[in-house]
């Protein structure tokens, strides 16, 4: 919504005459929202850089937000959504920092608009609402990042692929498996084949808390890429009720080995490459 | 036209496949090697595809011919080297290489020809020089 130029003059005129008045009657209204919460000098120096940002378009031209010389006010209104949404205030709060500047307005207005008073608080507030609109998308653009960012680091801790004993790899999956982990643990374990040379692989899937379908298609498409590229799968770390529901769903692991322990997957391993363990005699016994 | 290299090392021949294949390739690679296996006499051949960004069907219909080709003149065919990014996204579009044996790297496609081998013949090293009146094993050492 953008003001006409003769608005926008004034809006600029009243920002720029009562400098003070404004900061600190702006300043008093955010500060009582957010509850203490935000020091009132870092408070002032934003609302501060947030006027002056006003002032200065309008002196470029007609204060309109999607405007090319608008670009320092949009940098300014992102700049206060952001370090809000990072320190963790609502999105409330946040849109509130721009709306208590229509109650600055209405007051100066009060005291001293000429005879067009109304007309020009209804176009002041269609820009104050553009703003904080303008605010609350680019304080959910900046959570949203946030959940993206863990979202990232919890599919980087979650999927190590271990050796267990020459030419052995195993994968402990730990945590639900959706499709986007079940991407990631696939081409991590796929890799490591080809890195390490091993032949065998073993899934623990001890620490997956549910077993349906879909999770099941997705181990299974990982045994078959690995057979694909010359690696045999064995799955383990089936606890009971998984493995009854395993049945119940009618999923079919073909010939897939699977064992109940990361134990058992190991023995069985070790006897296919021939390895043998035996327990040594104890010394006198 | 280009052609793709067979070598012969020991019992093996070695086929490793460094361009993308066309229909042509594909067609000349089979002759030349359904040729080799008469001529060598050799019962293992060893496809890597380590080099290949891409499998798709085309290549895998001529994996699946060439080891049916192989299996016909008395030869183990295992593929080599696949990379993970090719075997997703073989599983995805649900091509299973069916017939394939598939092994990590050359060196353990070596040793799955010879133990295939030793499953199949136990007494072969008894039999290699003599009355086996197959003229392909008479003549290797």
């Amino acid at each position: 919504m953008a003001l006409t130029a003769e608005e926008s003059g004034r809006l600029a005129a009243l920002l720029s005459e009562h400098v003070d008045q404004v900061t600190q009657r702006w300043t008093e209204t955010v500060a009582a929202s957010l509850r203490g919460r935000l020091s009132q000098v870092e408070l002032r120096s934003q609302l501060q850089e947030l006027r002056q940002a006003i002032v200065t378009t309008a002196e470029n031209g007609i204060v309109d937000l999607d405007a090319e010389y608008a670009a320092e006010l949009r940098a300014v209104l992102a700049e206060l959504s952001r370090g809000r949404a990072r320190q963790g205030f609502s999105a409330t709060e946040t849109a509130i920092s721009v709306f208590a500047l229509k109650e600055v307005l209405l007051e100066l207005l009060e005291s001293h608009g000429g005879e067009s008073t109304l007309r020009d608080y209804v176009a002041f507030s269609a820009l104050i609402d553009t703003m904080g609109l303008f605010t609350f998308e680019s304080y959910v653009r900046t959570r949203e990042g946030l959940i993206a960012d863990q979202a990232e680091q919890l599919l980087e801790l979650s999927t190590p692929v271990v050796k267990l004993w020459e030419g052995v790899v195993a994968v402990p999956l730990v945590g639900t498996l959706d499709s986007a982990r079940a991407q990631v643990v696939m081409e991590r374990l796929l890799q490591t084949l080809v890195d390490t040379g091993s032949p065998y692989a073993i899934i623990d899937i001890t620490g997956v808390p549910a077993v349906d379908t879909q999770v099941a298609q997705h181990i299974l498409k990982t045994v078959v890429a690995a057979r694909l590229m010359g690696a045999d799968c064995i799955i383990s770390g089936i606890r009971p009720q998984i493995a009854q529901t395993i049945v119940a769903l009618g999923i079919e692991f073909g010939d897939i080995a699977t064992k109940a322990s990361l134990a058992d997957a190991l023995r069985h391993v070790l006897r296919l490459t021939g390895v043998e363990t035996t327990r040594r005699s104890r010394r006198g016994a | 036209m280009e052609r793709v290299p067979i070598l012969k090392i020991g019992e093996i021949l070695l086929v490793s496949i460094q361009l993308d294949m066309s229909d042509q390739t594909a067609l000349q690679l089979q002759e030349d090697l359904a040729e080799r296996i008469v001529a060598t006499g050799c019962h293992g051949v060893i496809i890597d595809i380590t080099a290949l960004d891409i499998v798709d069907s085309f290549v895998g219909r001529m994996l699946s011919s060439i080891a049916s080709i192989s299996k016909v003149l008395d030869a183990e065919t295992v593929v080599v080297g696949m990379r993970p990014a090719v075997a997703i996204t073989l599983v995805e579009l649900g091509l299973s290489l069916n017939g394939i044996r598939t092994a990590l790297n050359v060196e353990r496609g070596m040793e799955l020809v010879a133990d295939a081998r030793a499953d199949e013949f136990p007494y072969d090293d008894e039999l290699a020089d003599g009355s086996d009146d197959d003229p392909e094993t008479t003549s290797s050492p």
